[in-house]
Parts: C-alpha cells; structure tokens; sequence
C-alpha cells in the first residue's frame, strides 16, 4: 500500500522552506528523508568528509563550525546545515556536532538538487549568500513598488459597520452616529450583502419625501450595490467609483463585506504621497501647523513601506520631507528675526545628510556663519535662529541631539574659517576619542542658504582625509567598536562568542557599524558622497576591495536597512513608539537566515577593514 | 504497537539461550519445508558476537485486533530498516492486512483503522512473500517483543503450517534493564513514589526525541528504532556485542 510517513510530513509542513513548497513536493520529500540520532556532544559532520544529504534538525540543537574551529551558527528545531557543503562540491564546509541530543533528518543529494533547481523559493531560502540571486529577487521586489500596484486592502482600517435588512432607519441613523460612519452596510439573514445606505441616502429617500424613521432600511437603500474585491487595486477602485458616480464602495473578499471605502480615503491615501507631503510642509505659516503634518509623515512612511519601496527610496523621501521642514522652518525664522545680519549656511548631518533618514531620528544640525561672523555683534540674531529651528524640529517629532550636535550649541555655530580648522585638526591630529565625537561631520549636506560651504567643506575633506593613514586607522578603530552579532537561535540573539541576548538593537548592531564601514572606505578614496549606496558605488569603482565584495555590502546593508524600516513602520501601524530593538520572534525564519548572512558579509568586511588600515 | 500491560509469557520452542540464534537458523534452514521459511533461515543470522554496529536491523511493529495472538489477528504491519548510524525511513513499508478474526471497536478507536479499510485489505498470506524477505538476515526491533514474535509466529503457523522465530532487540526490556532491576521498596511505595514509566512515548523522551503520534504501524516502528539509536549512544557503545541485547 502506498506508505504514509505522517510524523516527517506533519513536521515538514511546519518549517520553512518545505511548508511554502507545493503538496506533493512536500509529499516526495517526507518520503525520501532517513533519520540519525546522535547524543550530546558527539559529531554530526566533519570537515571535508563527503556529503550526501541536506540535514535539517527534528530535535534537539546543532552547532557549526567554521575551518579555524569559530562558531559558526547554532540551530535548533527546524533549523537547517549543510546546503553549503552540497551546493559547493558534496563535501563539508562547516563541520557540525550535536548542542543536545539531536535527531537529524537527512534529506538526499539527489532530492536537494531537484528541489533547488525547481522551486525559486527554495533556491533563494538556501542561497542567500550568492549575490547573483540576492539580486535577481530584490529586481522582482522593485517591479512590485509601482505606486499603481496598492490594493484595496491597504485602505481599510476597519471592519465594516453593518445592520440586519429587517432593521428600519431610526435604528440605521443611530448606529451610524454611534459609530461615526458616514455609510452602513446591509446584510441578509446569511451574512450575504444586500445593500448599502449612505447619509444622502437617509437625507434624499427618507427626510426630504417625508417618510417615518421606522421606514425600513431596505426601501431605502441602494440594493446590491457595486464592490470591489480587496486584492484590486486602488485605481481600480477610484475608476469604479467614477463610472458609478459612487462616494462610498463596499469591499468584499470571497463574497463577505470586509469594509467600506469612501472617496476621502482615497484621497488621504493620495496625501500620503511624500511629494504631496513636502508641498503641504511649504504651505505651513507656524509651528503648530507643520506640526498637524506629523501623522501625514508617518503614513508616506508606512505606504513606502507598504509598497516595498527599498531602503533608498524611503531614506531618502523622509530626508526630503526632513530638509523641507529644516528648511520652511529657516524661512519661517528669518520672517520673524528679520534678515540675517552675515550670510549663513545650515547643515544637516548624520542620517539626513545621507539620505538615510528614517522616522525615528534625532536632529544633527551646525550653522556655518560668514567669516566676517563677529559674535559680539552677530550670534545673538543666529542663537535665536537656531533655538527657532531646532524647537520647530522637536515638536515635528524630530528629537533633541543627546550628543548636543546641534547649531544651538556654541561650538557648532562657527564661521567656515573655524570649520575648516575643526576639520584639519580632526584629519591631521586624530585620536580615536575625538574622532569619536565628530564622525557624524563627515555626512554633512547643506539644507540652506550658502549651501556652497557646505561642499567646500566636503571638498576639504575628501582632499586631506586620504592622505592621512593615521586619520582612516582612527575612524576604523571606532567603527569596530561596534559589531554584528553571529545570528539567531530559537528566539534569541545569538553573540560571535555563542553567548544569548534577548533582543537586538538593529541600528547600533547593524547599520550604524555598516555606515561606518562604507564612510572610512569612501573616506579612504576621496569620495565627496554622503549617501551608503553613492558611497559604495565609488567604492566599487575605485577598485579597492575584493571583486564582488561591494556589492554583497550593498545587498548586505539592503537586508539589515530593510529589517529596521519594516520594524519601525510596525511599530506605526500599532500605534506604538517605534524603536530599533527588534525581538528575534518578531522574525520569520527567512528573515533570520537573510539577516545571517548580512551580518556575515558585515562582519567579514569588518576584519577586511581592519586590516587594510591597519587599525 | 499496542502495550497495556503484561501478557502471559509465550512457551513456543525457543533457542535454550540467546546466544545461539546463529545456529538454530542453519538448523531450522536444514528442517524447514516451505520454501518461504526455508529462505527466510538460509539468509542466515549473524554470531552473538557481531558488534551491533555491524548488524543489519528491522524495527517492526504491529496493529492487532487485540492482546492475545490466540483469538486476535494482525490489522497492519509497519517495517523499517536501519543500522546504527542510519534509519532508512525512505525504505520503510507499510501493509494494510484483513484479519481472520472481528475487528473490534475497541481496537479501532486505538489504531484508527477502521472495517471498511480492512474490508479491501489482503490476507497476511498474500503479503508474506513480500514480508519475509525483508525480515531475512536482520535483527527485529520491536518495543514490547511478546505482540510482534507472538503474532507472527501465530499467524505463520496457521498459514504455512510452521513456525518461525527470529531474534529480536526489545527497546521496552532495554528500558525495563534500567528501571525494573528491583520491585519498589516499601518506603517507595508510602510516599506514592511510582515507577518510571518505560512506554515507548515515555522511553523517548528520556532521550530528548520528540512526541509522535502512535499506534500508527509506520511510526511506531521508527520510533522503536530511534529509540534504539539513542539507547546505544547513551547506555552501551557500537562495539556492545548483539548477543547482550538480543532476545
């Protein structure tokens, strides 16, 4: 009879990569899978030894190694070894040993291969460390990020209001004004949608003919009424409703009515346009109306994210959106201070300064004055500037600098002759702690007025910084200070030295040391970019690391950015604060896996480093 | 595999001890007359003194009407080759059987096979020249021995007028050598201590494998030969000689 290997399959069916894969995929591999149970402490595979399976882990937990004997992951239930080893050559390449008692399923070469070859899904999930396919999906994710390609479903923040066909129009009107909606949905005894009545409804068929308020619904509303299934798109939608001459549309998904949309919605959805957002910022006369923009902000945000835009696109629309408040709020400053007495120049710094900007930022800010800047006559008039700005940015939701690099603060509110001394003196006199303090002025962009300072600055720089070793092996020391961590297992953070942490700062461990990274390397040839991705293409094309390694730092910082955006928008979308720690179990496993490897890539290019300057 | 309680011991001629299965093979090979058995014992078995991790082994395990092989017969037969570093789960067979005797509805609650799968199901006579051969040369692995070497000695006989037996690994007397050396004291027995269970389900999870679902002939099998795997690992060594865990 036809065998039944219920318990593997069952288990199959709970892990990734098997449980996406088709029925009788999934079928094929319970049935081709052999079992091995080994005690605690003993060996699993050896280095070099011949290969023959894939190993997934059904009980217990397994530890990696690499050659030099350094952990290399620890994996528990679920948890899959060995694919490099297969995919490169059938020998092993980590050797692995059993944490706990462990049962291994073995799941033969031939059954691998076909499943790598066939099954996209599968492939990517098993090679996330070659950069070719790394590539090709994230070209796939960008094709979806059309601004045309948002569904319906995005609109609906709500289950709809309904009422029972047998209700009347009094018990109608009341549910509506309890509720707050400007449309009622009306199901039949089954559920099923018969109709819908919208506020004109109630004024047009009932009021205005002089009908009681015990009239009954169903003689007054508009029956089986148009709607929209929720994967359509928007624009869809929008057609729909103009055909129709309609300002309220059912969405229904499998025949159920799982919400309403109303033209405003659609119109606030057109608000969120980060482009609409920055042209409704220069229309803000006070403080208290730039800050009514904030939740506008949020949402370009989340649609961004929503529709998978990349790291890029997003840092760099919220940067936008950044500069344009930094910059309508000098402008509301200079109404109010009059003229300014010497011309100036306002920099951003940090994550603005490098299109990286997020929602979660603090404002890094300088003011670069005229050298004819006399303080006992000037700095009155650009300390109230500067107190105006960065007062307008805190109650936009952009924080007060905790490290006090901010135009508000004396020291960085200096004449360009000043700053050009700042400069040299960090470049030509480095120490790792002064260094420290001042990395965040090597991203600086000019927001407004002589905004020609500000590349005269990074002119200046980009000119001394790659002539001075000792300078770049200061920098590279700070930018080890910090370091990834080796990856997950079960839900916790897992350390290089196999130690366990509950959750993980994903910007200190992750972006900001990869930031670190791209800025000494741009530093080290002479790049004038701000932007991580502009930075590294320079990189790339100066040639100074290893074929292919600047790219797998691109996708690397892609998937690290990504995780931190995708977090932060959940945060939003919950209505809580968002923040940068990210809770392993918040991660499916491909995230982890893609994650893993990024750290990897960030943690190889961190010993590449340290190395190349001698730090 | 069903065990809910102790059975009474079978007395079918048997090795006088558990060392010489090798021998009484050639004999039976020499005395045998149908040709099934008589291929079955011409495959021959290996010495006692083989080390277990040479020894090519079969985890079996039965679904039955009932207890007692007198009165009850076989519903389905789930088999499972494996050796110490490997359990061929790819190989594993499984047979659905009609069984002489009325399917209660006791036992289909147990095993979930119900009379009109059974119906369609063939005779245990239908399915020995399959069975057989691929029990040939290998040590059984059963948890609780008196089901699987009752039955199929009870079932062989009627249909083939002859007996067979065969050495088989027991992973519950395995367990039973660690918890059953002495009965509880009485000192135990006033502070309500029990006695550990060894049931497959509690068995395993002393060596950290996970829960399956059981009564189930396919996996039932494997997790005896799981079980032995990790009985191996922990308490003997591959070198343990076959004859000191054998039956």
């Amino acid at each position: 009879m036809e065998i039944e290997q219920i318990e593997i399959l069952e288990f199959l069916k709970r892990h990734s990569p098997f449980q996406e894969l088709p029925a009788e995929q999934v079928q094929q591999v319970a049935l081709s899978i052999d079992i091995g149970y080994f005690k605690a402490g003993s060996d699993i595979l050896r280095y070099n030894e011949p290969l023959h399976a894939l190993h997934l882990v059904r009980s217990g937990a397994v530890e990696t190694f690499r050659r030099n004997g350094d952990l290399y992951n620890r994996l528990s239930e679920g948890g899959i070894f060995a694919e490099q080893g297969l995919l490169r050559g059938g020998k092993v390449r980590f050797p692995a040993s059993a944490l706990e008692d462990t049962l291994i399923y073995f799941i033969p070469d031939e059954v691998f291969q076909q499943l790598f070859d066939e099954n996209e899904f599968f492939a990517d999930y098993m090679q996330v460390g070659d950069s070719e396919r790394r590539k090709t999906s994230k070209a796939s994710t960008q094709a979806r990020a059309d601004l045309l390609g948002a569904t319906v479903s995005t609109l609906l923040s709500r289950d709809p209001v309904t009422i029972g066909s047998d209700a009347n129009v009094w018990q109608a009107a009341q549910l509506m004004t309890e509720q707050k909606v400007s449309s009622l949905l009306i199901l039949d005894q089954d559920q099923h949608l018969t109709g819908i009545i919208t506020d004109k409804d109630i004024r047009a068929r009932l009021v205005a003919p002089g009908l009681k308020s015990e009239t009954p619904v169903a003689d007054i509303m508009s029956a089986n009424p148009v709607t929209i299934e929720q994967q359509q798109y928007i624009f869809e939608a929008m057609m729909l409703m103009l055909r129709h001459n309609l300002h309220h549309l059912p969405v229904v998904k499998r025949q159920r009515a799982v919400g309403v949309i109303a033209i405003s919605d659609i119109i606030r959805f057109e608000s969120q346009n980060s482009l609409y957002v920055v042209s409704r910022i220069f229309r803000q006369h006070t403080v208290a109306d730039l800050q009514t923009l904030v939740p506008d902000v949020h949402a370009c945000f989340i649609r961004m994210v929503n529709e998978d835009a990349n790291s890029q696109m997003i840092g760099s629309a919220m940067a936008a959106i950044g500069r344009s408040f930094k910059q309508r709020l000098l402008e509301l400053a200079e109404a109010e201070l009059g003229p300014p007495p010497v011309p100036y120049c306002f920099l951003a710094l940090g994550s603005m300064a490098r299109d990286e900007q997020l929602v979660l930022t603090d404002q890094d800010n300088a003011l670069v004055l005229d050298n004819r800047y006399d303080p006992a006559q000037h700095d009155n008039y650009f300390q109230q500037l500067a107190r105006f700005v960065s007062d307008g940015l805190a109650a936009c939701g952009y924080t007060y600098c905790t490290g006090n690099v901010m135009a508000t603060n004396k020291e960085w509110r200096q004449p360009l002759k000043v700053w050009q001394q700042y400069f040299q003196s960090w470049i030509e006199k480095p120490t790792a702690e002064r260094l420290l303090q001042s990395s965040i002025f090597f991203d600086i962009d000019g927001v407004w007025g002589h905004t020609q300072w500000a590349e005269q600055l990074q002119k200046l720089v980009s000119k001394l910084a790659r002539t001075k070793p000792l300078f770049l092996a200061s920098m590279t020391r700070n930018a080890l200070n910090r370091t990834p961590p080796l990856g997950f297992f079960k839900d916790f953070v897992m350390e290089q030295d196999g130690k366990q942490n509950n959750s993980l700062n994903i910007k200190r461990r992750g972006t900001a040391p990869f930031v670190d990274l791209i800025r000494v390397h741009a530093l080290a040839i002479g790049s004038t970019e701000s932007n991580s991705f502009s930075r590294l293409q320079d990189i790339t094309a100066a040639g100074v690391l290893p074929k292919g390694r600047a790219e797998d730092l691109r996708d690397a910082f892609e998937v690290i950015a990504l995780t931190r955006i995708r977090h932060q928008a959940a945060a939003l979308r919950q209505g809580i604060e968002p923040d940068n720690n990210v809770l392993p179990e918040q991660l499916s496993e491909f995230e982890r896996k893609h994650l893993k490897e990024a750290f990897q890539v960030l943690s190889n290019a961190q010993k590449f480093m340290k190395f190349h300057f001698k730090a | 595999m069903l065990y809910l309680g102790p059975t009474k011991q079978e007395d079918s001629p048997r090795p006088a001890t558990s060392t010489d299965w090798q021998r009484y093979y050639q004999q039976q090979a020499a005395s045998v007359t149908h040709p099934l058995l008589q291929q079955f014992y011409s495959a021959g078995m290996v010495a006692a003194t083989t080390p277990i991790d040479e020894v090519p082994l079969v985890a079996i395990d039965f679904e039955t009407t009932g207890l007692s092989a007198d009165n009850n017969g076989i519903v389905s037969i789930g088999l499972v080759p494996f050796n110490l570093h490997c359990i061929f789960s790819s190989k594993a067979q499984q047979w659905l059987l009609k069984p002489r005797f009325q399917l209660s509805d006791n036992s289909v609650t147990v095993h979930r096979i119900t009379h009109s799968e059974v119906k369609k199901a063939p005779d245990l006579n239908a399915v020995l020249p399959e069975l057989l051969p691929l029990l040939a040369g290998k040590v059984a692995v059963v948890h609780y021995r008196q089901i699987e070497r009752n039955f199929l000695s009870a079932s062989v006989k009627v249909r083939l007028g002859e007996n067979i037996l065969f050495p088989v690994i027991d992973t519950l007397e395995l367990e039973a050598r660690l918890y059953r050396t002495k009965p509880l004291s009485w000192w135990d027995k006033v502070r309500k201590r029990q006695q550990v269970s060894i049931r497959l389900d509690a068995s395993r999870s002393r060596y950290n494998l996970p829960p399956y679902r059981p009564h189930h002939a396919v996996t039932d099998a494997l997790a005896s030969a799981e079980l032995l795997q990790a009985q191996i690992c922990h308490r003997f060594s591959p070198q343990t000689p076959v004859g000191e865990l054998w039956c």
